[in-house]
């Protein structure tokens, strides 16, 4: 188990060594001066030139990535081209954070609404509920966030003008409730549709059976014996659902005017404002591994019969 | 002599059975939802391909006194702030999101995924390890990040590229918008390629100790023969299956990147770009139909291409059989 963390820690570095790299070196040969895009199209040259020479731009870009690499092990991420005199972990910080609130609020909405959904669904499989969940699930899986979020501007908005649709006011703010709908809607709808699939797989095993013949309440079985082996697909749907996760919210921020990572990260894209870039992704790209890591990882809860790094011949 | 009858019962035996194709491509067709699935697709990829036949305005004819009008008999989906016919806007909106499928998938899920999953699974060994791992590096992280970097950093290489091009060529090429085309399906061709290589490898890796396999190999047939004839047609069937699976993800990308004002420029039309333009409450407040219809096609061509997934799965898939 310990080495199994380990062994996958190890691929952590080399990943974000290459794409750090990429997104580096893409960024000094890339249109755009990093200097030119500082100071503006009418700078004089000869503080452009010592600009570059003081910021290093000057240097081999192998020595100048070993440097923002060894920068980035302090927790320095540099500072942003665009925003001057700020650092990026500064600008990141609290944007992050707004992102992460509307993301958790969005995951916890699905998990909360999609997985009773599925299980209510698989048990009373074929009545009209079910019949009407499948639906939901199917229309709800392919309808863009970009119909949504109009859908549910114009209802809650403009015809009921109950809820407000513009801003940010943290996790306990009615402001919050929209975006959270608009981004769970997936969610729930991916999430009902896999509980629902492999509940109806598991409650056909014969240890649910022997588990009900052994005398257990009904609730105990579903808790214990059924809903416990149906969530190991829905586990790692959701370890795969973060990067999607982070598709919706581009564009549920636009729409929604939350001040969060995505437009901050557009923003620095027209403006080529690499240091920021480069820090969104590697923070990006570290939490995706790790979140992947972490659902490996309860799967031996889940079901104790899965060994981790062993082979997969069964 | 054989009596009359038993030579015929011989003769109809000899009838080759369907093929697995005729049969899964049968089994699609008697489909209620397969049929109608692929009726909307082709419709709308058609009007899209052939656009400036089937579309009554140019998509960039602006009617200052027409601008902002709701839907009516000579502009069924209204008039945008310039005037400009919706309808005849999202049309040239299917034709980019056509283009951007076609070239994505062929290129990255086909042409890279393909190749590099049969050289894989064939080869096995070094070879295997070397695909197998870039792939899984680029699948590491939510690659949506490395497109929006690989599409802003190479469009003006690619510009510029294109403009030598053009020198040598004699005529027009970057104000057609093929530049934003190419960089855009090639960003997502990039990280497309890695799903496809590995179900082919997997594929592969059954297929090759057929004895067919043996057997081609001992008439001295060629890696490459083995590859592309003996390998390739039994492994097409899951393949299909991807594709079509993966038709909406493609779309849906280059929605995404228009909407953020990083894959198709305008003037061209997108339907991302529309959404972008109408993007906000202001516009839903007092013209609704400028977002809502781009949104619309949007979300009927997604849902299309979802449900025609599921039934391409239904017929290619032996197991669901």
């Amino acid at each position: 188990m310990g080495r199994y963390i380990l062994s996958r820690m190890a691929w952590l570095p080399v990943i974000l060594l290459i794409v750090s790299f990429i997104t580096f070196a893409l960024g000094r040969f890339g249109p755009g001066d990093p200097v030119e895009v500082l100071m503006g199209q009418y700078a004089d040259p000869e503080v452009v030139e010592r600009i570059r020479e003081q910021r290093g731009f000057n240097d081999n870009i192998f020595v100048q990535y070993g440097r923002y690499v060894k920068n980035i092990t302090r927790g320095d991420f540099g500072e942003s081209f665009k925003y001057r005199g700020r650092t990026v972990s500064e600008l990141l910080r609290k944007k992050m954070w707004v992102s992460a609130q509307l993301n958790i609020a969005a995951l916890f909405l699905s998990v909360s609404v999609g997985v009773p959904l599925g299980l209510f669904s698989a048990l009373k499989q074929g009545t009209a509920w079910d019949t009407g969940t499948v639906a939901f699930t199917l229309l709800g899986q392919s309808i863009p966030v970009f119909l949504t979020a109009p859908l549910v501007l114009i209802i809650f908005a403009l015809k009921l003008d109950i809820l407000p649709t513009h801003g940010w006011g943290g996790l306990f703010d009615t402001r919050v409730i929209l975006p959270a709908l608009v981004m769970g809607v997936p969610g729930i709808a991916i999430i009902t549709r896999l509980t629902r699939a492999s509940t109806m797989e598991v409650i056909s095993q014969d240890y649910i059976r022997t588990a009900r013949a052994k005398g257990l309440s009904e609730m105990t079985v579903q808790r214990r014996h059924v809903l416990r082996n149906a969530m190991i697909p829905v586990v790692t749907m959701l370890g795969f659902s973060l990067a999607g996760i982070a598709f919706t919210s581009f564009i549920v921020e636009r729409f929604f005017g939350i001040p969060g990572i995505g437009n901050l990260f557009i923003e620095s894209i027209f403006a080529r404002d690499f240091p920021i870039i480069n820090a969104v992704i590697i923070i990006g790209t570290t939490m995706f591994v790790l979140a992947n890591l972490i659902v490996d990882l309860i799967y031996p809860w889940l079901d104790p019969r899965i060994r981790l790094g062993g082979s997969y011949a069964a | 002599m054989l009596p009359e009858q038993a030579q015929q019962a011989l003769e109809t035996r000899q009838t080759t059975s369907p093929s697995y194709w005729a049969i899964s491509i049968r089994r699609l067709l008697r489909k209620k939802i397969g049929v109608g699935c692929l009726t909307v697709i082709v419709i709308m990829y058609g009007s899209g391909i052939f656009a400036p036949l089937v579309t009554p305005y140019g998509y960039n004819d602006q009617d200052l006194s027409m601008a902002k009008q709701g839907p009516s008999v000579g502009h069924p989906f209204g008039t945008d702030r310039l005037g400009r016919d919706s309808l005849t806007r999202i049309i040239y909106g299917l034709r980019t999101t056509v283009i951007i499928t076609v070239i994505t998938l062929v290129t990255g899920s086909l042409a890279l995924g393909i190749t590099l999953g049969l050289l894989a699974g064939y080869f096995g060994k070094f070879v295997d390890t070397l695909i197998m791992r870039v792939g899984e590096v680029s699948s590491a992280f939510p690659e949506i990040f490395l497109v929006l970097i690989i599409i802003s950093t190479m469009k003006a290489p690619m510009t510029r590229w294109a403009r030598s091009v053009e020198d040598i060529v004699g005529f027009e090429i970057v104000s057609l918008g093929v530049v934003d085309y190419l960089v855009l399906a090639l960003a997502l061709a990039i990280f497309s390629w890695f799903g496809m290589a590995r179900l082919v490898r997997g594929q592969v890796l059954q297929a090759r100790e057929n004895q067919y396999v043996e057997a081609a190999r001992a008439i001295g047939a060629s890696t490459p023969r083995i590859l592309w004839r003996h390998l390739l047609p039994n492994v097409m069937g899951p393949v299909i299956v991807t594709v079509s699976a993966g038709l909406a993800g493609v779309a849906g990308s280059e929605v995404l990147l228009s909407f953020l004002g990083i894959g198709i420029q305008p003037p061209t039309p997108s339907l991302g770009l529309m959404i972008f333009e109408n993007g906000s409450i202001s516009v839903l407040r007092s013209d609704p139909h400028l977002l809502l219809f781009p949104v619309l096609t949007l979300s009927l061509l997604l849902f299309t291409f979802n449900l025609l997934g599921d039934a391409v799965n239904d017929a290619f898939n032996p197991r669901a059989r």
